[in-house]
C-alpha cells in the first residue's frame, strides 16, 4: 500500500475545502490524490490491492453534523444521513415497516461485521468486484484507461449483461442501490461549488468509453444524505437476491420490486435489477409492460423478457439472462402476495 | 502503555513488542498529532507516524503508527495481542473480528488511526481476571466447535456481536448472521450449537 496522509475534518464544509486543495481539474474521485474515507470496507481493501492509490485520506467519521448519523421518517419520505451504518438502517423499525425493500436489500448484503462498518453513502459508491479490476497485473479500462479489458475474453461468469460497453462489462455489485433506483431516491451532495440534489438514477454513469468515470461526483463532493420518497408502493416491496451460496455473497441476479395493486391489477410498479448490470439498474421496459395489467405469471414473464431484451452475454455469463428473468418473475409474484 | 501492564508477568515476546511501541510513542508526547497540528506547521508527510490512543481490553494504549497500519496489525504487531487472527486480510473471512465500542467489526479493513479514542475488545479480553471463560468461549469448548482453531477467535467475537445484536434466535438466524465468519474445517454445526448454548446462558444471566 502506498503511504498516505491522514486527516480528520470536523465539518462537511471543512472536508470539502480540504479536498479542494488537491485533485484539480476533471479527475474522478476514485483517482484523486485526496479521497474521503468513511466505513473503509471498500477503500481499505482496494488500497491494499494497489487499486486505490490516494496520497491523502480525509476521515468523514469525525464530521460533527448530527444529521449525517440520523434516520428521519416523515409521512412522505425516509431520509438517511450518509454516515448511518448499513446495519443500523437494516434494523430500523420505521424502515422495515414502511419500506421492507430498503431493509431487505441491506440485510442481505455483506456480513454483520461489514454492515456495522459500512456507511450508506459509501455503500452506494462501492466499486466493482471484477477480478480483473482487482488484480493490477491485468489490463483494465476502469483502472487504467485505454489499457483494454481482460474480462471480455476472460472468465466472465460474474460479469454484467446489461449496460455493458466495448470497454467494460464489470458488474455493479451493490444491493441497496437497486432499492434506491427502484424507489426514485435522491441524494444530497455538497461540494466546493455548493449543495445540490441529484436523482439517484443520475448518480452512476454507464461505462461507455470511460469506465474509469463511475459517478457524477466531483473529487471534492460528498454525499450527505439519501432520501427515499414514501409512495403507495413502498409498503408492498421486497428484495430477492440469488447467490452461489445462501448468504454472504454478491448477487448473481437480484430484483428490487415495489408494487401498488388494485385487486390483481398493477396500478404502479417499480423494478431494480442487481448482479446483472454495470450500474444500478432500473427496468423501465418491464415496468411499462406491467402497467395496468393483471399480475399473473404470464404477465410477470412478459415483463422479465422485456427487462432483458437488450442483454448482451459473454462466454460464461449467458446464464444470467434466464436466471435474471426467473428472479424477477419470482420477486414480482412474491411481492404481489405480500400481506400488507 | 501502562508500566503496570508491562511488569505484570507478560511473555518476553509481548514485553518486547510492548516496549517497542512504548518507545515509538514517546517522542509524540511532546509533538502534537497532525490532526491537531496548527496551520503554520510543516505539512504532514505520508510516512509520518500518527499518534493513536485506544482502550484495548480495558487498558489504555498510546501508539505511534504508520497510517497504513490496520487495526489488526496494530493489535498483533504493536500491542502483542496475537489472539486476533489474520486470515484473508481483505474482509472476506471474518478471522480478524473484534468489538469496537461493543460492535463486531473486521479489524483488517479498519485503519488503526481511524480508531482514535475507541474501546477495543479482543478475544484476550473476554475471560474474567480469575481466568473464568466467557460463556461463548466455554460453549465453544463444550461443543468442540473447532478443529484447527484458526477461525475461532473471530467466530467467538462475532458470536458475541451476534448475540448482543439479538440475532441469535433460530439456528437459521445464527447461520445467516454468522455468515461472515468462514471455517475451512467446516465446524459449522458445532459452532451453531455452541452459540445456542451461550445465547441461553447469557439470556439467563
Amino acid at each position: 500500500m502506498r503511504p498516505f496522509v491522514y486527516e480528520r475534518p470536523t465539518s462537511v464544509s471543512a472536508a470539502v475545502a480540504m479536498a479542494s486543495h488537491a485533485g484539480a481539474g476533471h479527475v474522478p474521485p476514485t483517482a484523486a490524490d485526496t479521497q474521503f474515507i468513511a466505513g473503509g470496507t471498500n477503500l481499505a481493501d482496494y488500497m491494499k490491492l494497489g487499486v486505490g492509490r490516494p496520497d491523502r485520506l480525509l476521515d468523514l467519521n469525525t464530521l460533527a453534523e448530527p444529521a449525517l448519523r440520523k434516520i428521519r421518517t416523515s409521512d412522505d419520505a425516509i431520509r438517511f444521513g450518509a454516515l448511518v451504518r448499513m446495519g443500523e438502517a437494516a434494523d430500523n423499525d420505521d424502515v422495515r415497516r414502511r419500506c421492507p425493500l430498503l431493509a431487505d436489500s441491506l440485510k442481505l448484503a455483506a456480513s454483520g461485521q461489514l454492515r456495522n462498518m459500512a456507511t450508506l453513502g459509501g455503500n452506494v459508491l462501492q466499486r466493482t468486484r471484477c477480478e480483473y479490476f482487482r488484480e493490477t497485473s491485468w489490463p483494465c479500462n476502469k483502472r487504467e484507461p485505454g489499457s483494454g479489458c481482460a474480462a471480455m475474453e476472460g472468465v466472465n461468469r460474474q460479469h454484467a449483461v446489461l449496460g455493458t460497453s466495448d470497454s467494460c462489462i464489470a458488474t455493479y455489485h451493490g444491493d441497496f442501490a437497486q432499492a434506491l433506483i427502484a424507489l426514485d431516491a435522491t441524494v444530497d451532495i455538497e461540494g466546493r461549488r455548493g449543495k445540490r440534489t441529484l436523482a439517484f438514477a443520475k448518480l452512476h454513469r454507464l461505462p461507455g468509453e470511460t469506465p474509469n468515470i463511475e459517478t457524477d461526483l466531483a473529487a471534492d463532493e460528498i454525499i450527505t444524505a439519501i432520501e427515499v420518497p414514501l409512495r403507495p408502493w413502498s409498503g408492498r416491496s421486497r428484495y430477492l437476491k440469488i447467490r452461489d451460496r445462501e448468504s454472504y455473497a454478491f448477487a448473481l441476479a437480484s430484483a428490487a420490486v415495489a408494487l401498488d395493486m388494485e385487486g390483481q391489477t398493477v396500478r404502479s410498479v417499480r423494478i431494480g435489477l442487481g448482479g446483472v448490470a454495470t450500474v444500478p439498474w432500473r427496468a423501465v421496459a418491464a415496468e411499462d409492460a406491467l402497467q395496468g395489467k393483471v399480475l399473473d405469471e404470464a404477465a410477470a414473464q412478459k415483463a422479465a423478457d422485456a427487462a432483458f431484451a437488450d442483454a448482451r452475454p459473454r462466454e460464461h455469463n449467458a446464464f444470467k439472462i434466464p436466471l435474471g428473468k426467473r428472479t424477477l418473475v419470482r420477486a414480482l409474484l412474491e411481492t404481489r402476495d405480500m400481506k400488507v | 502503555m501502562s508500566d503496570a501492564k508491562i511488569s505484570s508477568g507478560l511473555s518476553r515476546r509481548m514485553f518486547m513488542t510492548a516496549s517497542v511501541s512504548a518507545a515509538a510513542a514517546m517522542p509524540l508526547a511532546t509533538s502534537p498529532t497532525r490532526a491537531a497540528q496548527p496551520a503554520s506547521a510543516k505539512p504532514a508527510q505520508p510516512r509520518d507516524l500518527s499518534a493513536v490512543s485506544m482502550r484495548i481490553n480495558k487498558q489504555s494504549y498510546n501508539l505511534a503508527l504508520d497510517n497504513r497500519t490496520s487495526l489488526l496489525d496494530a493489535l498483533r504487531d504493536h500491542v502483542g495481542l496475537t489472539g486476533t487472527k489474520k486470515g484473508c486480510d481483505h474482509g472476506q473471512c471474518g478471522a480478524c473480528t473484534v468489538l469496537v465500542d461493543g460492535k463486531r467489526v473486521l479489524s483488517c479493513l479498519s485503519f488503526a488511526v481511524m480508531n482514535q479514542g475507541r474501546e477495543i475488545t479482543t478475544v484476550e479480553g473476554l475471560a474474567s481476571a480469575g481466568g473464568e471463560l466467557h460463556p461463548v468461549q466455554q460453549a465453544f469448548v463444550d461443543h468442540d466447535a473447532f478443529q484447527c482453531g484458526y477461525c475461532t477467535p473471530g467466530q467467538i467475537m462475532s458470536a458475541i456481536g451476534c448475540i448482543n445484536e439479538g440475532r441469535a434466535g433460530s439456528e437459521d438466524d445464527i447461520r445467516e448472521y454468522m455468515s461472515g465468519n468462514l471455517c475451512r474445517c467446516a465446524a459449522y454445526p458445532n459452532i451453531v450449537a455452541a452459540i445456542v448454548q451461550a445465547r441461553d446462558e447469557i439470556r439467563r444471566a
